[in-house]
């Protein structure tokens, strides 16, 4: 009873009810735009949701799209509960592909199954190092987090296409050679029971990470540690917390998330690393997803699935409804305004609101 | 205002749910062909857009029944953009671009009934037509040009990114201006991509300050900011020339800037075997290359507005020599 009692109060807690405000306007929003360009929003949104759960496939697709900005909305959550902001986890994904693909590349011949295994955790510790840079400079120099994410996106872009380029080449190709079965993420049963969709182990791994998330920041002290570094970094020096030591740790741990995006985006979905001309987006739309989850982790785990359905559905939404992408991208980018612009969303839903309040009162 | 704002609400519902009403859907008979586009998207003014004009030109003709396209946001979605047009029973799917071919070798794999082709990309499947072309004979052509007409003896090139199709323009390009103007200085700049206008514009503005008078772009998107570079300079009285590349780009940028421009039939590929599967004779598994032979590549009908005739009448005489053989045409240096 306990348990149901709380369940339901969390379903009509502020934030999910902004959260769902914010979806709700943002489609009208998108719906309108569609009209004024004259194209049919109810039969886009049904394409949508077609494209998604109407196949076997489409669920599969759905959840390859998920997996990654699920990892990379914890990374910006945790470091963000940590009280920083990781606007990194783009260069760390970045890493995570590089680490991986080194692994997996140039170490061939180890049995399979542990090469996998050894390339993730590469991969994720690429990331995490290169988070932990930034982590590292703001606690011994007091860095802005901000500033030094930012610089090491590019860093890390230019960085691993010259790894790529120059040690993993697929000779007159832009990009790196194919990486070996053993070091597959795939789940090629389930991949061939889902016809053909990109199904890999990072999909369970993202889950899991969520309830790492979870059990980690809330039921742990070094959870509390950072929590109260996140919340005021002056108390928490004064409480006897090593503060610097716990910024580098959070800001490790949020690249780790990060890079395991990137590891399994190689090993899981593309099997090669691409030599990419500009930041392919992960860590951004990271952000965004974290923002969509108020920067708990199944906040983030819910945002991330949204996220994953509108961007995979939006395909539908060109294919069977013609509605071009610029639009479709109106629509997501309406979605994120009004989850960003709360103060938006709470004026909106205010007269609904107050009155269920009053009743409560009564 | 809480009932305005509710009440605005519930209009825009009802007004939505009116206007969806009259939504309409046409579907054609005839084969159906879609087109898978790359990260530059349909309106690249570049391969993307010249292949889906030559699919509407030909929808238009009646040749074709239904035709779509799908934009890729990254390349993850080339695979799904592809299987959504084979799920959809579509008679031809097209990938756009060498960045498509190992997605249409998988997809071509998985689905071994369906019928695939790829435009730049070389794709080994019994089910998909490749096609490629010769771009270094087509920048020969246009390299004789730059040579005969530059007046500072200096020549630059913007590619789009270091790739083996890009550094084919370039090669030549620096063969057809050593063939007929062995002093002149060639430059090369690479950007980082094609969808990069900022860093085709500093890239020209870098090899125009330098004294280059002649530069050819093969850069997609990224070479829109070659054209507003020499814009900029032709407003304030300067004279640079851009060779335009893969369409011909004096229609969209003007002949104030435009010297000539490199033709790339991409439009002749996506007709030829679209029809190829109209009249059942689409066989796949095969790479065809297009060349100057079968006028797959060349240099812009328009280019007499600049380039006067006796340069052209040179540009014809290599352009006969390529096609007997006795020129060839290098493709790496």
């Amino acid at each position: 009873m306990n348990q149901a009692n709380k369940i339901l109060k969390w379903f009509v807690s502020d934030s999910f009810i902004v959260s769902l405000a914010a979806i709700v306007l943002g489609l009208l929003l998108g719906a309108v735009v569609m009209l004024v360009g004259g194209y049919n929003p109810i039969e886009a949104y049904a394409a949508l949701v077609t494209r998604v759960f109407g196949s076997a496939y489409g669920i599969g697709e759905m959840l390859r799209e998920t997996a990654p900005l699920l990892l990379t909305g914890l990374a910006v959550a945790f470091a963000f509960r940590a009280g920083m902001f990781n606007i990194g986890a783009e260069g760390q994904v970045l890493m995570g592909m590089t680490g991986a693909s080194i692994i997996a590349i140039t170490l061939p011949g180890i049995p399979t199954g542990l090469h996998m295994i050894l390339a993730v955790i590469f991969g994720a510790l690429f990331g995490g190092v290169w988070a932990g840079i930034a982590g590292f400079l703001k606690a011994k120099r007091g860095v802005n987090e901000v500033i030094t994410t930012i610089m090491l996106n590019w860093i890390a872009l230019f960085l691993s296409n010259y790894i790529v380029r120059t040690f993993l080449l697929l000779k007159g190709d832009q990009r790196s050679e194919n990486i070996p079965a053993s070091a597959s993420a795939s789940i090629d049963w389930l991949s061939s029971a889902m016809n053909n969709a990109r199904v890999h182990w990072g999909i369970p791994v993202a889950f899991l990470a969520a309830v790492f998330f979870y059990y980690f920041l809330w039921k742990t002290k070094q959870g509390f540690e950072l929590r109260a570094v996140g919340s005021n970094a002056d108390a928490a020096h004064y409480a006897g917390i090593n503060v610097g030591r716990n910024i580098v740790k959070a800001m490790f741990i949020s690249g780790v998330f990060a890079g395991l995006a990137g590891a399994f985006e190689v090993l899981g979905v593309f099997h090669y690393q691409a030599i990419y001309s500009a930041s392919p987006g992960y860590g951004f739309n990271g952000i965004a997803v974290a923002l969509l989850g108020m920067n708990h982790p199944f906040g983030v785990m819910a945002g991330a699935a949204l996220f994953g359905t509108l961007s995979y559905g939006s395909g539908g939404m060109s294919f069977e409804a013609g509605v071009p992408p610029e639009i479709i991208q109106i629509v997501i980018g309406s979605i994120i305004f009004f989850i960003a612009a709360q103060g938006i969303v709470r004026f909106v839903i205010k007269p609904f609101y107050g009155k269920r309040k009053k009743e409560k009162v009564l | 205002m809480k009932k305005a704002v509710k009440l605005s609400l519930f209009m825009l519902l009802a007004f939505s749910l009116v206007l969806a009403a009259c939504g309409n859907k046409n579907s054609a008979g005839g084969v159906k062909v879609g087109m898978v586009t790359d990260t530059g998207g349909v309106n690249d003014k570049s391969f993307n857009q010249t292949s889906w004009e030559a699919l509407e030109a030909l929808k238009k003709d009646g040749k074709v029944g239904d035709i779509k396209y799908l934009q890729s946001k990254s390349n993850a979605d080339y695979e799904p953009n592809l299987n959504e047009f084979i799920k959809g029973g579509y008679d031809l799917t097209w990938g756009i671009g060498f960045a498509l071919a190992e997605a249409v070798q998988k997809v071509a794999g998985q689905n071994p009934d369906a019928k695939l082709a790829i435009i730049d990309g070389a794709v080994d499947a019994p089910n998909v037509e490749s096609v490629l072309f010769a771009e270094n004979e087509g920048a020969f052509l246009v390299g004789v040009v730059a040579g005969l007409t530059t007046k500072t003896n200096k020549i630059g090139f913007v590619g789009g990114m270091e790739v083996p199709t890009i550094q084919k323009f370039e090669v030549g390009f620096k063969a057809g201006i050593e063939a007929v103007n062995p002093d002149a200085k060639f430059t090369p700049i690479y950007a980082s991509g094609f969808d990069k206008p900022d860093e085709g514009k500093a890239a020209a503005a870098t090899l125009y300050d330098s004294g280059a008078d002649i530069v050819f772009q093969a850069a997609g998107g990224t070479g829109t900011g070659v054209f507003n570079e020499a814009l900029d300079r032709f407003k304030t009285g300067k004279k640079v020339w851009v060779i335009g590349v893969d369409k011909d780009q004096s229609l969209e940028f003007g002949n104030d800037v435009t010297l000539t421009s490199m033709i790339k039939r991409v439009d002749v590929a996506i007709k030829t075997v679209s029809e190829q599967v109209v009249d059942g004779t689409f066989k796949g598994g095969q790479t065809t290359t297009l060349s100057l032979k079968d006028d797959g590549v060349g240099i812009a009908d328009t280019s007499k507005a600049n380039v006067p005739q006796d340069v052209l009448d040179k540009v014809e005489d290599y352009k006969a020599k390529i096609v007997s053989g006795e020129i060839k045409v290098p493709t790496v240096e």
